[in-house]
């Protein structure tokens, strides 16, 4: 288990470090200088800020004082926002999105393996087209879509929800964008879980118990059911970040106060400083996650410790 | 009573047809054709696209109205009047046109970014896979570590920063694809470099990379095609991700994705400038989306 800890530990290193110096050589490749502002600035106040900011040392030092600070958590100051650094940006931020993602997680685990149990118990049957079916337009219709719709039904036709806003995280609020932050991942995890149960549930073991006699409910429950959420666990990292990418929109088009909506509109703007501690941190977030993914199925599946 | 003889002697007719009918075998591409077609799902949507793409080919020559022709006078125009069959937008600009110019754009985008990425995909697994060793270890460790990156996030960094030109958004998003058909075309790779035949063409003396190119590359078809077929609306959702977040297709240029995203600006004015690029959208993936789905029941169906 540690031998393969090591492993990925060994991919995932050098991939943050790849990360961190793209984002610091496409800042400085950006065009335009971050101290653009309307009225130039005389060269000699121009000359001190940039030295203030480590402007007019070599590229290679600028590199490794970026490195450093990033190993103590200090991303830079943010280019908009003058009083607050990158840090602190993020720190203010990131508890909406952690509720969001997590809500979403959830609901999306919980529904998705029902639907997926249920359709690979009464395959080829209406409930099994009818989820599957429901699984393909959740693929393939994007969020952006399914939340302006959700919006107009829900929040201004008949007023249940409100239409946007945190309101510090009153569920009311949390519906839709959980909702429309899911869909994509129930269809895909409600046809992993379908795929996997199906097969099992063919397989010598499972009929044994029933010849058994234990009970259909039992069977599933405590026998197939462990057997066919593994190629859903091998899934778990794409869908953290399909969750995380998919923050985005979702913040954004429901004016959530999280770190999502703050990438896009620092990308706007283009406060690069914002923007490249944003990167570093999804990337980050992303790679423990997948970490965390790969060691569970490592746990819960054999083969995969010793491939 | 005199019985007519059918003669089985050589040459005869009746043994030249006879022949021929033994002859003619089923070839595994027979095989998996004759399953695809009695898929339903997967031939409609076969009729659907190519039907979707005549209208993105030949429809913006077509219509009327120009897709970026400003009519003041025509704002806000719902279905069927004023001689918009589909409505008009903010600026009065005809929605037909617009959806017709929007979907040739989007599955341009579609098809060179998937180009893009077959390219250096199948490249890069063929030669991993092909000369293996040391090469493919080290090749399949940058896949690797570039797979677990989240590269939406570095394409809106590009975006952002060089700015959301044509070819950009063609190299960015062909960049995020290519790395599971690389992983794909190694598999297959692998696979067939035990055959017989490659051992026959080495022992010819045929060079290694003309191997790849003549032998493997060829029968890496089918694998490739389905995920072809499903990797074109992955590149058109995240082109339409990126012109929604404004930094994608810049208007008066028209995609599903800018659309839709200004379509749900005014959605409650102008619900069908949402409801038409949305459902052709939709449709259109889902359409890949059975069509892949078929193509991989039809090749390998063991998988189902």
């Amino acid at each position: 288990m540690l031998r393969f800890l090591g492993r990925r530990l060994a991919v995932a290193i050098p991939t943050l470090f790849i990360v961190v110096t793209a984002a610091f050589f496409m800042m400085r490749a950006a065009p335009g200088s971050p101290f653009d502002t309307d009225r130039k600035l005389p060269p000699e106040i121009l000359k001190n800020v940039e030295a203030k900011f480590g402007f007019d040392k070599p590229l290679v030092v600028q590199y490794g004082d970026y490195l450093a600070g990033v190993l103590h958590g200090d991303f830079g100051p943010s280019l908009k926002y003058r009083d607050k650094s990158v840090l602190e940006i993020l720190k203010e931020n990131y508890p909406v999105s952690l509720t969001l993602g997590l809500s979403a997680f959830t609901v999306a685990i919980v529904l998705g393996v029902s639907l997926g149990v249920i359709a690979a118990l009464r395959q080829n049957g209406p409930a099994d087209y009818a989820t599957m079916g429901m699984a393909i337009v959740g693929i393939c219709i994007p969020s952006f879509v399914t939340a302006p719709l959700l919006v107009l039904v829900f929040g201004s036709i008949l007023g249940w929800l409100p239409v946007a806003g945190w309101d510090g995280g009153a569920p009311a609020n949390l519906v839709m964008p959980v909702a429309v932050l899911a869909l994509p991942q129930i269809a895909i995890i409600s046809r992993l879980t379908r795929a996997g149960m199906i097969e099992v549930l063919r397989s010598n073991y499972v009929r044994t118990a029933r010849a058994k006699g234990l009970s259909e409910t039992s069977i599933v429950l405590n026998h197939a059911l462990r057997a066919a959420i593994l190629p859903l666990v091998s899934y778990l990292g794409p869908a953290f970040a399909g969750l995380i990418t998919g923050s985005l929109i979702v913040e954004q088009i429901f004016n959530l106060p999280g770190l999502g909506k703050f990438f896009v509109v620092s990308a706007l703007q283009r406060d690069y400083t914002v923007v490249m501690g944003l990167v570093i941190c999804f990337a980050t977030l992303i790679l423990v996650l997948n970490l965390l993914a790969d060691l569970l199925q490592a746990a819960l599946d054999p083969r995969v410790r010793l491939s | 009573m005199p019985m007519t003889q059918i003669s089985l002697a050589p040459g005869s007719p009746e043994t030249a047809a006879l022949m021929h009918r033994a002859v003619k075998g089923r070839s595994l591409w027979d095989d998996a054709r004759r399953r695809l077609m009695r898929n339903r799902a997967a031939v409609a949507s076969m009729i659907v696209l190519a039907l979707l793409v005549l209208a993105a080919v030949f429809g913006p020559m077509l219509t009327p109205f120009a897709y970026d022709e400003i009519n003041k006078n025509d704002v806000w125009l719902a279905p069927m009047t004023g001689g918009h069959l589909l409505g008009s937008d903010a600026l009065g600009r005809d929605l037909l046109a617009r959806l017709l110019m929007g979907l040739r754009v989007s599955l341009s985008i579609g098809a060179v970014a998937t180009c893009v990425s077959l390219v250096i995909g199948v490249a890069w697994g063929a030669i991993a896979g092909y000369f293996g060793g040391a090469l493919d270890e080290a090749m399949m460790r940058i896949v690797d570590v570039l797979y677990s990156l989240p590269y939406i996030f570095f394409v809106i960094l590009l975006m952002v920063t060089f700015g959301s030109n044509i070819i950009l958004i063609f190299l960015a998003i062909g960049a995020v694809e290519w790395l599971t058909m690389a992983r794909i075309v190694r598999g297959q790779t692998i696979s067939l470099k035990e055959k017989e035949f490659i051992e026959a063409a080495r022992a010819a003396g045929l060079s290694r990379p003309a191997i790849i190119a003549r032998h493997i590359v060829p029968n890496l078809l089918g694998p490739v095609v389905i995920y072809v077929t499903l990797t074109i609306p992955g590149v058109i959702l995240a082109e339409s991700f990126l012109s929604f977040l404004g930094l994608g297709v810049q208007p008066p240029m028209a995609s599903l994705g800018t659309l839709i995203s200004g379509g749900a600006q005014d959605m409650e004015l102008a619900p069908w400038l949402l409801i038409f690029p949305s459902v052709t959208m939709a449709v259109t993936l889902m359409c890949f989306n059975f069509i892949g789905d078929g193509l991989r029941d039809a090749i390998d169906p063991k998988d189902r």
